[in-house]
């Protein structure tokens, strides 16, 4: 019986002699049972059989247990299981604690059974102090129903939406421009099929339209969301179009009379549009609207001449802003790219020569119902173009403008377009001044091998610069082919760049209003890059298509209906469980200096009558914050600070004069694993390490780390997953490293050797990298020799 | 269809040079690449961009007509022949042509030998 009511029962597996063979479990459970707080210590052959879960459950009720301490395999194997069974007898589950004598100690010191046993006893020891303070938590539950808002109307958020809305969901679908469509609507021809683009684009657009389960709202932003999964409360701005959508029949009476032109942007300026327009000949809704930016009435206050011929009297002036709620269960992000500005690079002249277009505009001019008709034309005369250049990798593939990656899809596109090209007329010269050809995807190789055989001449080098002809505005070509080593200047009528693609303008802006984070290139970031490619690391946020990064219709497609398929796998589960390991605020100690606030990755930090309060729904229990507090007021659930000293106090209670400990921080996600494989591959290393399990390294402070060399600790190391191997925020490592700066300095002001520290990224995989980082770092400490007894008393704490 | 050379090429021989993507297998795969001073690539390549100063080069004489480059190019080119191509388009302006009644040593030479003499300086 103990003063604070605890009652801790443990119990000691012997897996079958995988742990007995080696580790002397009799000693292992008569240490136990002296642990303060330790009510039983039983041990069993096969702690995961039935019998022996019978046992627990029964030695429950008739001992009044209410922790339980199994030291047994790896908890990624049983964890589940026990938890399962404490909460069969009416324990919270949070009060099993777990000691890993398998992997972590018979499999690895079977060459020392004494080594095994000891550190088996202290691993035990610190399981015991660790379940003494832990605390009842519950696992929340969230609704799920079947709201989705899709942010975008391109293909990307028109698949999603449609894919969410044949399955029963509501799905508002938002688009910033005046029809869905988006950059696919704008395309001529698409590779490697060569369909017509809005051929095959329209109907989709019209389902979207007509589709009972879909509120379309074009025109229209998302302002806010609050809230998380389940429970996102969307604010979404619908900017005034100035024609009732409900009368307009669409007659263009009032664009025949309208007087301002202005430059068309659905053809990137090749052609002029009125002030009251649609944006073109298949938009979705097919009604016209004013550009408030250029109408004369709402500009100057003159004109009205559309009011006055409309038939339908759909024309107000009076129309304001409205704002929208929605509350939506998840969110699907396909917010698209937006082509590079090509002015950047001055060396190639786009702005300033007449006759250096962007690809995208190319799109416009071989389309039969585009600006010229068809024809593709010198801008500065409108001549037929004879000589073609294509420059590729214009923003792509370029460090000086911070653009390194490639754009996955401008190889392609300028295959189409030299190939339509050469099909308008087989005498033209065309060129590709490429650096590499991609053509990767399925039938990519045979279409590029069908532009070859056309005759379209392919250089393999970049062109270095375009100087045009004063006269006759001919454009002069300068690039080496590398393949003979010749220099080549060249006359054109016409160079195309094809232009890379950049995050969609507003992509930031939208990133915080979503809490969801922007990786290279300003692309949303994805959860993991193999497993989680559609994810984001707020649960509930999906994205797709190029919102992600560079890619081809086929590939956009594939990823739309992907986040649709992840949202639906959340949306049937009708409740998700939300873990309970969440960072809390002392509010005793905060005085609210809201340096927390930013080192939160997920923003689930506010400060509120000056105290910081943390989210749990947005709250990914990471703990990066913990080390930046000042004040020591954050803390982390199941793993709090005073938990790890306790371990720590325990794992080392058994270091005796002059012996060498070194203790392990293993995070849960990478090096714990790495670790247990260390154990089934049976990869020996020094039994003079101890071993503290913890969700992120993030989690640790300086005072933890301090505390344990004052408690025995002869050094210290670190694990944590490299990037992209964790399931948390990749900002995760920014702040372990600045942990490591703050903590060595302070060693180095309590004259401790700051070698003794050491931080290490682990992958799951590399068992024998971390063995030898262990027993690398045992050599040294015994090459430096343990603390001595007065170095620890000088450490402050 | 094409221009210069490359349209000179695929009337001799119908073959079409555009097909190349330039993978050098041809030049690898040449038994006397070290003494040429354009490898078989380059040739094609020098024909694709019109480079009529490819007809210079020592490539067209030294190549014995083996076909290694024909059999294993991954685009089908028939290498070999193109420079036979070459070799016609070089000799049809009158130069570098033999009368085998003039040389010597014919009656004495392999076979073989004179096969792919008179195929390499006859045209």
């Amino acid at each position: 019986m103990t003063s604070d009511g605890v009652r801790i029962g443990v119990y000691i597996c012997h897996c079958g002699g995988n742990i007995s063979n080696v580790v002397n479990v009799e000693e292992v459970r008569n240490f136990a049972g002296n642990l303060p707080g330790v009510v039983l210590a039983k041990d069993h052959e096969h702690m995961c059989s039935e019998t022996a879960q019978k046992m627990v459950l029964e030695d429950i009720k008739k001992y009044h247990l209410n922790r339980i301490v199994i030291a047994a395999c790896s908890p990624k194997f049983h964890e589940a299981t026990f938890k399962k069974l404490i909460e069969e007898a009416g324990l919270n589950p949070y009060f099993l604690e777990m000691a890993n004598i398998r992997e972590q100690c018979s499999w690895v010191h079977s060459d020392n059974p004494e080594g095994a046993t000891l550190k088996a006893k202290d691993q035990v020891a610190a399981a015991v102090a660790k379940a003494r303070l832990n605390q009842a938590l519950q696992v929340k539950e969230i609704e799920i129903g079947k709201r989705v808002l899709v942010i975008g109307g391109g293909i990307a958020g028109i698949q999603a939406a449609l894919d969410l809305a044949d399955s029963g969901c509501k799905v508002y679908l938002v688009e910033r421009q005046p029809t869905i469509g988006g950059r696919m609507a704008q395309l001529s021809y698409t590779f490697p099929t060569d369909d017509c683009s809005l051929c095959i684009l329209s109907p989709k657009m019209a389902a979207v339209y007509n589709h009972p389960n879909i509120t379309l709202l074009t025109y229209s932003e998302v302002e806010r969301v609050e809230g998380h999964v389940g429970n996102f409360k969307v604010t979404i701005k619908v900017k005034p179009r100035y024609v009732d959508m409900t009368k307009c029949v669409a007659c263009g009476k009032c664009a025949e009379k309208c007087p301002t032109k202005v430059p068309d942007e659905f053809n990137y300026g090749l052609r002029m549009r009125k002030a009251i327009y649609v944006p073109h000949e298949m938009a979705v809704p097919y009604k016209y609207l004013i550009d408030e930016a250029h109408c004369l009435y709402l500009t100057k206050g003159v004109c009205r001449l559309c009011e006055k011929v409309c038939p339908q009297n759909a024309i107000n002036f009076e129309d304001k802003p409205k704002t929208i709620n929605v509350t939506v269960d998840v969110i699907i992000v396909a917010t698209g790219y937006d082509p590079f500005d090509a002015t950047l690079l001055e060396q190639y002249g786009y702005g300033k020569y007449a006759n250096v277009i962007i690809a995208p505009q190319l799109e416009r001019l071989v389309m039969p119902t585009g600006p010229t008709a068809g024809k593709v034309i010198r801008l500065s005369d409108g001549k037929i173009a004879k000589r073609i250049a294509f420059i590729q990798c214009i923003g792509s593939r370029d460090e000086t403008i911070g653009r390194p990656n490639c754009s996955r899809i401008c190889c392609m596109y300028a295959i189409k377009q030299a190939m339509i090209l050469k099909r308008q007329d087989i005498t033209r010269d065309v060129y590709i001044f490429y650096i590499d050809i991609r053509a990767f995807g399925k039938g990519f190789e045979e279409y590029y091998m069908r532009a070859q055989e056309m005759g379209i001449q392919f250089i393999r080098g970049k062109v270095a610069e375009i100087i045009e002809d004063p006269i006759t505005k001919n454009l002069i070509v300068r690039a080496e082919d590398t393949l003979t080593g010749r220099m080549i200047e060249m006359e054109f009528d016409l160079v195309v760049l094809s232009v890379g693609l950049v995050p969609s303008k507003g992509t930031e802006e939208l990133a915080k209003i979503l809490k969801i984070t922007t990786g290279p290139g300003g692309f949303f970031l994805e959860a993991h890059p193999k497993y989680r490619p559609v994810d984001t690391l707020r649960e509930g946020i999906f994205i797709c298509g190029c919102a992600q990064g560079p890619k081809d219709i086929c590939d956009t497609v594939a990823q739309a209906s992907a986040a649709a398929g992840r949202a639906l796998r959340l949306i049937s589960q009708r409740r998700i469980i939300v873990e309970p390991i969440k960072a809390f605020v002392k509010e005793e100690l905060c005085d609210g200096c809201g340096k927390c606030i930013d080192k939160c990755p997920l923003g689930a930090i506010t400060i509120e009558n000056s105290t910081a309060k943390i989210n749990e729904a947005l709250c990914g229990g990471c703990g990066s914050c913990i080390p930046y507090c000042p004040k020591n007021a954050i803390d982390l659930k199941h793993y709090t600070e005073e938990q790890i000293i306790d371990e720590i106090k325990a794992i080392l209670a058994s270091k005796k004069e002059g012996e060498i400990r070194v203790l392990a921080f293993f995070d849960d996600s990478c090096t714990y694993r790495a670790a247990d494989l260390a154990g089934t591959s049976r990869i020996n290393y020094t039994d003079k390490v101890r071993i503290i399990r913890i969700p992120s390294s993030s989690r640790l402070t300086p005072k933890i780390i301090l505390s344990a060399f004052k408690f025995g600790a002869d050094a210290i190391f670190i694990g944590d997953c490299l990037p992209g191997g964790s399931p948390y925020h990749p900002k995760v490592l920014d702040a372990i490293n600045d942990l490591m700066r703050k903590t060595r300095a302070k060693l180095r002001r309590c004259r401790i050797d700051a070698r003794r520290l050491r931080f290490d990224t682990i992958a799951v995989d590399t068992a024998e990298r971390l063995a030898k980082n262990l027993n690398d770092l045992v050599k040294m400490v015994e090459r430096l020799g343990p603390l001595k007894p007065e170095e620890r008393a000088k450490i402050k704490i | 269809m094409f221009k210069g050379l490359a349209q000179k090429v695929y009337e001799l021989t119908g073959e079409n040079v555009y097909l190349c993507f330039q993978c050098g297998i041809c030049s690898g795969t040449c038994p006397l690449v070290s003494i040429m001073d354009v490898p078989p690539n380059q040739v094609v390549r020098m024909i694709q961009l019109n480079m009529e100063d490819v007809l210079d080069s020592n490539t067209l004489w030294i190549c014995a007509s083996c076909y290694n480059c024909t059999v294993r190019c991954p685009r089908g080119i028939d290498t070999a022949r193109v420079i036979n191509a070459l070799r016609n388009i070089k000799m049809r302006k009158g130069l570098y042509v033999v009368n085998l009644r003039k040389v010597p040593e014919v009656g004495e030479m392999p076979q073989i030998a004179l096969v792919a003499a008179s195929r390499k300086l006859m045209g």
